[in-house]
């Protein structure tokens, strides 16, 4: 049944939400900062499947050039943000992320 | 055979994120973490993105994820959590409605789901193709076939990439780059006078302390007390270089 059934560009959109919304939701639940990265990337991820699946849909290649831009912001983001876990780690061993809010602008 | 593979990357996708989120250790959470960006790239396979489908590989699999299992080896994976604490005010409220949200969400999709989602139909996007960008179905119908080559779409990517549409946001994203590098040297670097490490006794007095009615009962007994204990019990070992 499912070999007759056409993937339109809606699939992936709701499959992208999916992921999105599991990626906040981990967000908010888990304190231990670098899940709380790999759920960004999480999140990163189901953008970048909604804008080639929107690219696919609408013939453009501003899709795919977008998502790498996406790739190298995400890269540095996690570079910076693993420097800093690492950094406030190194001063202040066994650190919630609830208790790092001297960051707090 | 699309649908085929959808629905397997799609379940590959799910519960690699649902690894993530659920999972207690660290490192399982990275690994569940590799299959969820698999299965992406299956979908960008599918999607014929087969560039990006190798970037995502290399880039998120084989840099990002390694980064994350360097950082997670060098902190130790024993950090247990304490899922009690709520900083801000009913986020766990909030991850609730979340999905709540979603589930309406997609009871509303699958109510439209006879109507349009996309705006533009393909066939007038495609026709006209905006300055310096290439449409993908110029290649694709001049060959006469459905798909267009691998090789083709790295060249169209890089055509595009480096046209007057795109050019100056990837000189941006080169000054991005140059930035995070300097940054992560900064921050990892280790300072020549490092400040004397608080204890964690004494930090815990300065910890929300703009909240006093989460006190526990050890941060009362140490306000209350003359003078703080002294003792240092999670001196690292390399603040005595620093105190010498």
């Amino acid at each position: 049944m499912t070999l007759a059934l056409a993937i339109g560009p809606e699939y992936y959109l709701a499959l992208s939400a999916a992921l999105f919304v599991i990626g906040a939701i981990g967000l908010l639940v888990r304190r231990n900062p670098l899940i709380m990265f790999m759920c960004i990337e999480l999140m990163l991820n189901a953008a970048n499947l909604a804008f080639i699946a929107f690219g696919k849909s609408m013939g453009d290649l501003g899709g795919q050039v977008s998502v790498l831009f996406v790739l190298v912001v995400a890269a540095a983001e996690v570079v910076i943000g693993l420097a800093i876990v690492v950094a406030v780690m190194r001063r202040r061993p066994k650190a919630s992320i609830d208790e790092i809010s001297v960051l707090r602008g | 055979m699309e649908a085929v593979t959808f629905f397997i990357a799609a379940g590959v996708v799910l519960a690699g994120a649902c690894g993530v989120v659920l999972l207690k250790n660290p490192v399982h959470a990275a690994l569940s973490l590799v299959g969820t960006l698999f299965g992406v790239a299956i979908h960008f396979i599918n999607l014929e993105a087969y560039f990006l489908a190798a970037v995502q590989v290399i880039v998120y699999a084989g840099a990002i994820v390694i980064l994350f299992l360097f950082v997670i080896m060098l902190l130790g994976v024993d950090s247990a959590e304490k899922i009690r604490t709520e900083p801000i005010i009913g986020q766990r409220h909030l991850a609730i409605l979340a999905l709540v949200a979603f589930l309406v969400a997609g009871a509303l999709i699958g109510v439209a789901s006879s109507g349009e989602i996309t705006g533009v139909p393909p066939q007038e996007a495609t026709s006209s193709p905006s300055e310096g960008g290439l449409a993908i179905d110029q290649i694709t119908q001049d060959s006469d076939g459905t798909t267009i080559a691998p090789e083709e779409n790295i060249r169209q990517i890089g055509r595009s990439l480096f046209s007057t549409r795109y050019v100056f946001a990837l000189e941006i994203t080169a000054l991005l780059l140059t930035i995070a590098v300097v940054g992560a040297v900064v921050l990892a670097r280790r300072p020549k006078i490092e400040f004397e490490t608080i204890p964690e006794q004494e930090m815990s007095l300065f910890l929300q302390v703009d909240r006093p009615d989460q006190l526990s009962e050890n941060q009362e007994e140490i306000l209350n007390a003359e003078e703080p204990d002294a003792g240092l019990p999670t001196d690292p070992p390399d603040s005595e270089a620093v105190n010498e």
